[in-house]
């Protein structure tokens, strides 16, 4: 794969990122300002009632899947660029393991991280 | 400033002694490289090549150092003077630097061939690998060209302060990447990609694209600038870099150029008698 295809994705990341992370963010930290305008019910936002009502929506199982794939995402990417880059004298071969290490250890915690999030929002609507 | 220096007391020439401490590395003797001081009686207006010259002329004959030019344009001389690249041909000694006290180095990010002289093969071989020169779809077009290719000055423009680059070195001595990442293909390879790229002569983007399109190509650049400040024609190249990030994923989305038309030959024109001819061509 080029990789203009994984930069660009990068960035698309970051965009992703930067919407959900955003509502995340919002509803966690600015919960007071966001309730004073209407957008958030009353109530402890980190309560056990609040949590489980979040975790039973879609749009929320929407926010966190994206959220957690793009980070995911652009997390192990700059990980993988900062690799490369600090490691000049690294050989093509190896270049090429190191990309395919943190791309199986991002897919697995992607695969577990989607089955847990997915399965808060069943047991949730149980 | 004094006049004690006989050489030039009788022109009542000004000097100014200025240290200079120069970098001295000889790769068949030296463990590892050490400075040299040397004082310099520098009258106002020497650049700092001036004094180099006047240290192995006067001082000491073991001193090396590269220059041609001495006037900013073959790139030879450039070295890290007061911790910057820059070319010691076109560093006033005084109204530029102003201090007492001159520290030359051979460029960072190269190797050293003898003292202040750096070798230049990464810079020489990353421009190689970019292929710097126009590159015709048509092999015969290339081989033997069928007339002038038209260009509109807006079409000049897009590339032209790219095309200033002398291959100084410059910046590539003062890119953070590349000292970090030695395979990175570096400002100056890249700025001529792009200046190559945009030319619509050109028909060769998708022969660059191996090295462009790499884990240390044109996306390894953090738009640090320091390239840009570094250069001393004015070429720009983080800005060219920027540019070309942006003609990379445009085109990979689609993006089609518009080829530069091969201008029609003359009809009905007469040669002007006092015009010589070309001469014949020395390479058949």
């Amino acid at each position: 794969m080029r990789e203009s295809t994984l930069w660009f994705w990068h960035l698309m990341a970051a965009i992703v990122i930067l919407v959900v992370l955003s509502i995340h963010m919002g509803v966690m930290h600015l919960d007071v300002i966001l309730k004073g305008l209407g957008l958030l019910s009353a109530g402890d936002v980190l309560s056990y009632a609040a949590v489980i009502a979040r975790a039973k929506t879609v749009a929320y199982l929407v926010i966190y899947l994206l959220l957690m794939w793009f980070a995911l995402y652009h997390g192990f990417y700059g990980l993988r660029s900062m690799i490369l880059e600090m490691s000049d004298t690294m050989s093509k071969a190896g270049e090429i393991v190191v990309t395919w290490v943190i791309f199986v250890f991002g897919l697995g915690l992607a695969i577990y991280g989607t089955y847990v999030i997915i399965a808060g929002y069943v047991i949730a609507n149980a | 400033m004094n006049e004690t220096k006989e050489g030039y007391k009788n022109n009542s020439v000004e000097t100014k002694d200025i240290v200079f401490k120069i970098l001295r590395y000889n790769p068949d003797v030296d463990k590892k490289p050490h400075f040299d001081t040397y004082t310099v009686p520098v009258i106002k207006g020497w650049t700092v090549l001036d004094a180099v010259m006047y240290i192995k002329e006067n001082l000491d004959s073991t001193v090396s150092y590269r220059a041609s030019c001495r006037m900013g344009i073959c790139g030879s001389c450039a070295m890290e003077i007061n911790g910057k690249p820059r070319l010691a041909c076109q560093t006033q000694v005084i109204a530029e630097l102003q201090s007492n006290e001159v520290v030359v180095k051979p460029l960072a990010n190269y190797p050293i061939l003898r003292d202040i002289v750096p070798d230049l093969t990464p810079l020489l071989e990353k421009h190689d690998s970019i292929k710097p020169h126009i590159i015709r779809k048509d092999k015969e077009d290339q081989k033997n060209p069928r007339g002038e290719l038209y260009q509109t000055p807006e079409q000049v423009e897009e590339y032209l302060q790219f095309s200033y680059c002398i291959k100084c070195g410059a910046c590539l001595a003062a890119c953070p990447v590349v000292g970090s990442d030695e395979e990175f293909l570096g400002p100056q390879a890249l700025t001529q990609a792009y200046r190559y790229s945009i030319d619509t002569r050109d028909d060769g983007f998708q022969l660059r694209l191996d090295a462009l399109d790499d884990p240390h190509g044109v996306w390894r650049c953090h738009f640090a600038g320091a390239c840009s400040e570094a250069c001393p024609k004015g070429v720009d190249p983080a800005f060219a870099i920027q540019l070309l990030k942006r003609e990379v994923t445009a085109r990979k989305f689609g993006k089609k150029t518009e080829p530069a038309p091969i201008a029609k030959q003359p009809v009905n024109v007469k040669r002007w008698e006092s015009v010589p001819y070309p001469p014949e061509k020395t390479v058949k």
